[in-house]
């Protein structure tokens, strides 16, 4: 590789001119749609690029005018309980399938990853039955219990627990630590990175849910932000300008959440797709 | 520790004590799966035999009705046949265009060092943003009459008129309101938001290939191109299938795009963008047809089982290495 890049210095100019292009084809869309969230209605048909007068009336009028705030309490909810549900769980099972013994665990592990041939929408029906009928529809329970547990963080908790010694553990029980403790005290704090990887990847899924979110979350004040953010837009016809408002509301965040914890989230794709 | 270091009396051996706690600490977990993954997607099954009532004594057996309902409609070229033929056009487009897009940028992206993090997560970026709101910024760049895109179709074919050109002119498109393009211009949403999951994914792939694999070729004679077909492709095979496998059974799943990008026809124009998924939805939670709903998802199950048995096998042969 380093022979070949002393070589082609021109090459090179063009390949991260095609990476540019390619970038401004990724952002355009986030771009187009937050300088058009800052543009009057008017404004918004003269295609200019840059709004002539910046105007955060849109976002006014989107956060007080609909249950903007309260949709992004539900999200933060929602995202919150099943993301520490999914810590706690999916890394005791992946501690439990890999340092301990016991029979029937192959078993066990073959039932949770045949999960992961179910697509949602085979369970979104009986779910829904279920919910209307022990009450959970419109509730916080009702949008979050499908999400409690995912296979696929079992498999990844797993995969890291893999990697750690058993004497590790063993030396724990002779000390006298407790199985839980052992689970808890030795084990978590040396699976941090998957952990990290884990929580925000299934954080920003939970946000961007919207299938069952739109089933379940009947009642306007429960909704979630994309179901919120796309009936109000289904209601606002040709109101661009809100439109785009609403939508970068939606989306920010996660952009947010998205550069802060870049390297974390890359790191969990990663891991599914080459350990997986 | 405060517990005494030596127990009087051991009722339980230390690995029948070990099992225990671990069939204590499965026992949630075990049990969520069964009630909230496997009890429902046998229910699924069971729901598609029965005319539906919301009480469960009134459901009444029914067979195989409903999958003849559906045969009879795909028969007839109905929104069953639509949505399978979509997801047939679907898989081409998207799988395609995915996997060879984001093969391609791993590809540019790992031959440079600068700046490789920042437009990785450029490309990223997309993926982590909710579909649904996406789906509303690319439905208004779509709009024939409000749309950035007409608008520049517009601006240029003024500019290359101008300049005495006028059969570089490129009229107004329809996109979203046409039948025989709106699949594709969903299509395009589906790839911009998840080809950077594929970049990811090939760029760890890619920075797997030990280096003096390249350079061993390299002294050998081989060029640029010989190298990336026998050495990089082949090493890059697993990640290869992996990804397809993803993006197939991702595709077969599209919902929140479609739902949003076309919100007052969703699935149209004429059924031409359709998927099981949001047919699916329609079904279920719109006309109330749960058994038929059932049955369709009976069907995406089997769809979904056929993909994972082909990775399996493919898998099963590329893990050679």
């Amino acid at each position: 590789m380093v022979v070949s890049s002393r070589r082609f210095r021109p090459g090179r100019l063009f390949i991260y001119l095609a990476l540019a292009v390619g970038s401004i084809v990724m952002a355009f869309p986030f771009v187009w749609m937050l300088l058009s969230s800052f543009k009057s209605l008017r404004e918004i048909f003269r295609f200019n690029f840059w709004p002539q007068v910046w105007t955060l009336a849109n976002y006014q009028e989107v956060i007080l005018n609909t249950q903007f705030p309260r949709w992004f309490m539900n999200s933060m909810v929602v995202a919150g309980i099943s993301t520490v549900s999914v810590l706690f769980f999916c890394s005791l099972v992946g501690y439990t399938l890999t340092k301990l013994r016991f029979p029937g665990k192959e078993f066990i592990f073959l039932l949770i990853l045949s999960t992961l041939m179910i697509p949602t929408e085979m369970l979104v029906i009986p779910w829904y039955v279920m919910a209307t009928e022990y009450g959970w529809v419109n509730t916080f329970w009702g949008i979050a219990f499908p999400g409690l547990i995912p296979a696929f963080g079992v498999f990844l908790m797993r995969q890291f627990f893999q990697s750690l010694p058993r004497d590790l553990f063993d030396a724990g029980r002779v000390d006298g630590v407790s199985e839980f403790g052992l689970y808890w005290r030795v084990g978590l704090p040396l699976v941090g990175p998957g952990l990290a990887a884990l929580g925000i990847f299934n954080f920003v899924g939970n946000w961007n849910a919207f299938l069952w979110p739109l089933i379940v979350a009947k009642s306007p004040s429960m909704r979630t932000i994309p179901v919120g953010v796309a009936l109000f837009s289904g209601e606002a016809g040709t109101a661009w300008n809100l439109i785009m408002a609403s939508a970068a509301l939606a989306v920010i965040p996660v952009l947010i959440v998205f550069f802060i914890f870049q390297r974390q989230i890359i790191e969990g794709v990663v891991l599914t797709g080459v350990k997986g | 520790m405060s517990s005494p270091p030596v127990k009087p009396r051991r009722r339980l051996s230390l690995s029948s004590r070990e099992a225990i706690w671990a069939y204590i600490f499965l026992l949630v977990p075990l049990a969520f799966f069964l009630f909230f993954r496997l009890w429902p997607a046998l229910q699924s099954f069971r729901l598609s035999f029965f005319s539906w009532h919301v009480d469960p004594e009134m459901r009444n057996f029914v067979g195989l009705q409903y999958y003849r309902e559906m045969w009879a409609e795909f028969v007839a070229k109905g929104p069953i046949y639509r949505a399978l033929r979509n997801m047939l056009y679907y898989f081409v487009l998207v799988v395609f265009g995915q996997v060879s897009i984001g093969l391609i940028s791993a590809l540019l992206l790992n031959s440079v060092e600068r700046f490789r993090s920042i437009f990785r997560a450029i490309f990223f970026a997309p993926y982590v943003t909710p579909a649904a709101a996406v789906a509303w910024v690319w439905g208004w760049m779509y709009s024939v009459n409000f749309g950035i895109f007409n608008r520049l179709l517009s601006d240029w074919s003024d500019w290359v008129t101008n300049i005495g050109l006028p059969w570089l002119a490129i009229d107004p498109q329809p996109f979203l309101t046409s039948p025989s393009q709106a699949l594709i211009a969903v299509s395009v949403v589906v790839i911009w938001q998840q080809v950077g999951f594929q970049v990811v994914i090939f760029l760890a792939g890619l920075q797997g290939i030990p280096r003096q694999f390249h350079e061993a070729a390299a002294i050998d004679g081989a060029n640029g191109w010989q190298r990336f077909w026998k050495v990089t492709f082949p090493l890059l095979n697993p990640v290869l299938v992996f990804s397809l496998v993803i993006s197939t059974i991702a595709t077969l799943q599209i919902f929140d795009q479609v739902v949003n990008i076309n919100f007052t026809d969703q699935g149209g124009p004429l059924g031409s963008t359709l998927t099981i998924a949001l047919y699916m939805y329609q079904q279920a939670f719109e006309k109330f047809r749960i058994g038929y709903a059932a049955a369709v998802t009976v069907l995406l199950f089997a769809i979904i089982m056929i993909v994972t048995l082909i990775q399996l096998k493919l898998t099963q042969r590329e893990v050679e290495y």
